[in-house]
This record gives C-alpha cells, structure tokens and sequence, in this order.
C-alpha cells in the first residue's frame, strides 16, 4: 500500500447525498478477479450516457457532459468532496479500488458508512470527516474557484484551504500511524501469532462445537 | 466499569472475541466463522498466495457461489464468461485451500452464502461471523456479531483469523405489541430506517428487541437483521431465546450430545442483563406499522401503502429536498401521486432479505387462486438456496407460483443486484423483496421498490402496489 502523508490535491464536487458503493462502481465490473483497472467505470452510470460492460473500452463510450467528473475543469483531481453517509451499501471493496484507480487518494465528507470508510484505509485512501458547515463551505468555495485545491497534512491532522484557514480534523491513532507508513495490516497482525494461537486454544477448549470440522 | 454492572449482549460478544486490546482503544477480535462467495475473494485468495501465506483456520470456512450463477437453465452451464471464470476462481480457491464446506454452482446445497450459513447449523450463537458482503449483517439473528466487510479483509482473515476492530456504540431498537395482519419482519425493518434514516445507525450495534422481535421466527429474525445495514449499523442482533435453539437443533454443523446441552447452557446467557445501558434507544410499536413500501432510490424513502409520494418541497433540509427530487425524477413518480397508483412491471420474490421457507409460503398464500396481472412482464420466485426449493417443492409452493403466472427458478442471489442475468431494463418498476434500492442496483435504469414477500405477492396480482390486507 502506497504511503499517505501529505498531499496537495485538485478538489472535485460530488454534491448528493448517500452515494451508495452501486453508484461508485456498478455490479457488472465486479466479476473481475483483479485489484486493478477499475477507474475507467468509476461511477460509470453517471460518468457515461450508456451502459457500461466489463471488458469494454471506455474512451470512446458517449459522456455525459452534465457529471462533475467530466468537466474539464476537475481533471486530474486527487481530492473528491462529498455529503453525508458517502459509501453507503454493498461492501465491496471496487468501490475504493476505482477512486483510487482514477486517481483519487482522499475523501473529504460530512458522513461515511462504515464498511466504505474501513476499505479506505486498507488502500492508502484517506477518508475525512469535517463537520456539516465546513462541508457547505468547501462546496461553496470548489463552485466559486476555478482551480479550487486543498492541502491535506496527515501528520499534523489539517486541512488547509487556499485562504489560509486549516481544518483540523480526527483519526484513529491505529490507522495514522499505518496509512503513514503505508504498512501492511496482516504482516502487524502477525506479530501477535503467539497470542492468537493461545486465545484461539483455550477457545477450543471451552467450546468445541465452535471448532466442528 | 466493574465485573457485576449489567451488560448488553454486544458487551459480552465483543469482550468473548477480545484477543488484544491495543493502546488506542482498537482490538483484535477473533472470528469463529468466515463465509466466501465468489465476488468479494478472489483478490484475497490471490493476495495470501503472493505473500506466500497459508490460511490460518481453514476450517472457519463456508463457501458458496451465489451472485454471478444463473438462475434457470443450469444444463448450459454458466454462459457469461466472466462470470463463469469468477465462479470457477471459487473453485479452484477452495480446491486449493480447502474449507469446512463448499456448495459449488449446482450442488444441493448451494444458495446465498447467508440463507445457506444458518440452515446448515454454521451460524451458531455466540459466534463472530464475517463475509465480505455487507448483509452478513443477517447471521445476527442468533445473537452473532455477524457483519460484512471489504476484500483486504477477507485476506486478513484468512491470514490471522482476526480482524482489527474498535468497539461500537450500541443501539437498542425496541418493537413492542403485535404486528397486524399483512405486516412482517420486512416492513419492521422498513420502518426503522425509515425512522432513523439510512445513516442512523452508522458507528452502532443494533440490538433488537421487544415483544414483537421475540414473536418472530428466526426466518423473520433474518430479514431484520439483514437490513441492519440498511440502515447504516455495522450490525444487528437478537438475544438467543428458545426460538433460536429449537432452530439448530439437528443441523449439520450444530453440537451434538453432550456438546449441545453444554452450547445450549452458554448460548442461554447470550442476552443483554437486566438494566444493561444503551448509548441510544429507539423505540417503535408494532401496531403502528403498516404494509410499507419504499418511493424512491434510498431505503430511508418509505411510506405506508396507504401514503404518497411526498412532495420534494415539503423537505426543509435542501440536501434531502434535491434528493427527494432527484429521486422521484429517477423513478418517474410525482410528489403526491398514491403510492396504489403505481404500475409495476416486473416482480421480484428473493434475495438474502427475503427468500426463506417462511417467505415464499406468505407469498405462495396470498398468490393461492390467482394470477399476475396482464401488465406485469415477468414475476420470478428464486429459493435462497437448494434445501429452501426443495422443501418449496415438497409443501407443493413452486405449484402455486407457477400457476400465478410466476417462474420458479433456481437459487442464487439473482434480480437483487443483478450481476446474472436476470435484472430490469432501463425504466422497468419492479416489486422486489430485496434490500437496496439504488440506482441501477436491479439494472441500469431500473426502479426498484422494497416490499414484503406478501406485499410483493399483492403488487403481481394488482398489476400496482395494493394493500395485502385488502386482497386475502
């Protein structure tokens, strides 16, 4: 997983709420067995005019000129800003594989659904929570600016916008300190072997119908 | 807090699965069973082989193919290439690292990985179970912390047989009184997120509880919890009674002997104690809860089948007003228009929510001497899995269905989200026992409408939503 620590990102609006992990990557692009690929069909029912298919090359496939995706002004952003409950839904973990694929490296939201929220750290994603009235604000100022651009400082949990004003926002020591460095969660686990082996033996133990087969 | 202040349920599951707690309040949890299906493993399976892995328990595992598999005409195989190779990526996983059971494409046994789990005993109370889907949700029912996650975790569980977790908040939903003729578990489950909206219960363990919960049969049970993540929770769970243990007993993969008195004496504990806090309490009665219907493309957007589509204007928060208007433009309702004035034109009888034993027989009863109506272009009845058609099959249900005009298939998540082929076109309306719905969840362009298996049932014979209570 590619480290995250500071980043100075384009910004682009997604100004609706409970986007659901269907809209983020629709059911037809799950049968791949791969991590990778998936950008092209991020929000591909939004993005395109027509349906998309697994396989299928999208560069030539007709845009739909009204999604904020497509305006030519938020190319190449890194820094995708949403409402409340971003994420809702099916589990599936191509939801973040396609941001992250297209580009994006963080979320900035009033509200994520929890399981979302969870796949973002597992990819180098950051997902943000700011309160409702910097979400408002933030909007206000993408859709005034041209160009609008954040600075995303995870080390020291800020924010900064353009006008000089930082955001402070939370996260969990446990995922800064892995999004940091980029570790790997299993090879951390890992290093509790012994523990689990012990706990998961007493386990056995007390109840076996637990361990049948 | 002291070793004798009272605990909730979710208190005792969490602290039985604690097998470290880290400084920042995170812990790694144990997990005693782990559910695969096609979509959500083959990432996993490949990530353990790249790092030269081995499985840690592999005997947690339960498998099944569920999503991509076709729902009729199993002689030709799986036609879709992609979907087949997902399928067979399956296999060859399970072939390779074995499991405690796979019910491969075809088997008696095969259905949706969470019909499938607790009818062969593999859900047991007490348990944590985890699958990377996110109505894992639904094994809560026998008072499991049971809920879904994301790929990477798939592998970490297959690596570890942990997962990193911090503790949630908890939420006691509290349905009292006795559900009215024509209402069932689905139309609670509606009725919560629709009471506390599809972020709700984001952060929380949903515990429910309640009169009307313990008159609920484990198959109802299921149809609650599932939906628990409908409403944004992690989970949902009800506390084990006599309804819970009378379910497992006999099942392939339950305790036996003197191993089932000894499970029975500690599954009999597994319930919140008497003054036990909850951070939030969410109580409804179940007398107020009608036959329910969802309006627009978010669960949340529910009414009675007695109410209207509201008006988007009505909304003061203008991020819902543009929802609602963005919702209702997508399925081509108008604010006020009654919710029995709506032409459907296909039917969905299914899913992981919906499509137990218990739910094709309320469908199968208010479909008994009728037939679809004209408008209605196709209806289908799809089994959660193989033992639920075969006993459809011997109570002589398919009978009924099929000569209603509907067509009985096999098992499989099918028109739920659509990845086989059986899905809605661009502006079809479906009535649809599922859980999501979102744009495009039943097919691009699609509209879906959340109802009851009964409610379902009604709609196919009306020809539009109709009131059950009104029809049987």
């Amino acid at each position: 997983m590619e480290a995250f620590v500071r980043l100075n990102g384009l910004v682009a609006p997604l100004d609706r709420a409970n986007v659901d992990t269907d809209a983020i990557i629709p059911k037809q692009f799950l049968k791949s067995i791969k991590r990778s690929g998936f950008g092209p069909n991020l929000f591909d029912e939004w993005r395109y005019l027509d349906v998309g298919q697994p396989g299928q090359e999208s560069t030539h496939r007709p845009r739909n000129p009204d999604f904020v995706l497509n305006q030519p002004r938020f190319q190449g952003a890194q820094i995708l800003l949403a409402r409340k409950n971003f994420g809702c839904g099916s589990s599936r973990e191509h939801a973040p594989w396609a941001l992250l694929d297209f580009g994006f490296r963080a979320v900035v939201a009033e509200s994520f659904a929890d399981i979302f929220f969870n796949n973002c750290f597992k990819n180098g994603i950051l997902p943000i929570t700011l309160p409702a009235a910097e979400i408002d604000a933030l909007f206000a100022a993408v859709s005034a600016t041209p160009g609008y651009r954040l600075l995303i400082d995870l080390e020291r949990q800020l924010i900064e916008r353009p006008d000089g004003i930082s955001l402070p926002f939370a996260i969990d020591a446990y995922r800064k300190e892995r999004l940091l460095n980029g570790w790997d969660d299993i090879g951390l686990t890992l290093r509790h072997a012994d523990i689990i082996r012990e706990f998961e033996e007493r386990r056995r133990r007390e109840q076996p119908w637990l361990f049948c087969g | 807090m002291s070793q004798n202040s009272p605990q909730t349920l979710y208190d005792k599951l969490w602290q039985s699965h604690v097998v470290l707690e880290q400084d920042d309040g995170s812990a790694l949890i144990y997990i005693d069973r782990h559910l695969i299906h096609e979509v959500t493993s083959p990432q996993a399976f490949e990530g353990l082989k790249l790092a030269k892995r081995q499985p840690w328990r592999i005997s947690s595992v339960v498998a099944t193919a569920d999503h991509n598999t076709p729902t009729n005409h199993w002689e030709r195989g799986i036609e879709d290439p992609v979907s087949r190779l997902q399928v067979e990526t399956l296999d060859a996983n399970i072939n390779e690292f074995g499991a405690l059971a796979y019910y491969p494409f075809k088997d008696a046994r095969q259905g949706i990985v969470h019909v499938v789990g607790p009818e062969n005993g593999a859900t047991l109370p007490g348990m944590t179970v985890v699958c990377g889907d996110s109505h894992t949700s639904t094994h809560g029912a026998f008072a499991c912390m049971a809920h879904g996650i994301g790929t990477s975790e798939v592998e970490h569980v297959l690596a570890t047989q942990c997962l990193v977790q911090k503790k949630s908040k908890t939420m006691l939903v509290r349905v009292e009184g006795q559900l009215r003729r024509g209402v069932s578990a689905k139309d609670i489950a509606l009725a919560v997120i629709g009471s506390i909206g599809t972020a709700g219960g984001t952060g929380y363990a949903i515990e429910f509880a309640g009169s009307a919960i313990r008159a609920l049969s484990i198959e109802g049970r299921m149809t609650l919890c599932n939906m628990a993540i409908e409403a944004g929770a992690r989970m949902g769970f009800v506390a084990v009674d006599q309804t819970t243990i009378d379910y497992l007993k006999g099942r392939p993969f339950a305790p036996k002997g003197d191993d089932w008195e000894r499970a029975v004496a500690s599954w009999r504990q597994l319930t919140s104690d008497e003054g036990a806090r909850f951070d939030q309490v969410v109580e409804l009665r179940a007398e107020a809860i009608d036959p329910l219907v969802t309006w627009g493309t978010s669960p949340e957007m529910v009414v009675s089948v007695k109410g209207r589509v509201p008006d988007p204007a009505s909304f003061a928060d203008p991020v819902k007003r543009e929802g609602a208007e963005r919702a209702l433009a997508y399925m081509g309702l108008a604010p006020n228009q009654s919710v029995e004035s709506i032409a459907i034109d296909k039917v969905f009888i299914g899913s992981c929510t919906n499509s137990r034993i218990e739910d094709l027989r309320a469908a199968a009863c208010v479909l008994k001497g009728r037939h679809i109506a004209a408008n209605v272009k196709l209806a289908l009845a799809v089994p959660g899995s193989g033992l639920v058609k075969r006993q459809a099959e011997a109570e002589g249900l398919d009978k009924v269905f099929v000569a209603a005009g509907f067509e009985w298939r096999e098992p499989g998540c099918s028109m739920c989200l659509a990845m086989n082929a059986d899905r809605l076109e661009p502006g079809e309306r479906c009535a649809s026992t599922s859980n999501r719905n979102f744009e495009g969840r039943q097919g691009a362009g699609g509209r879906t409408h959340l109802v009851s298996p009964q409610m379902a049932a009604a709609a196919a014979i009306a020809g539009r939503f109709a009131d059950v209570r009104e029809i049987v």
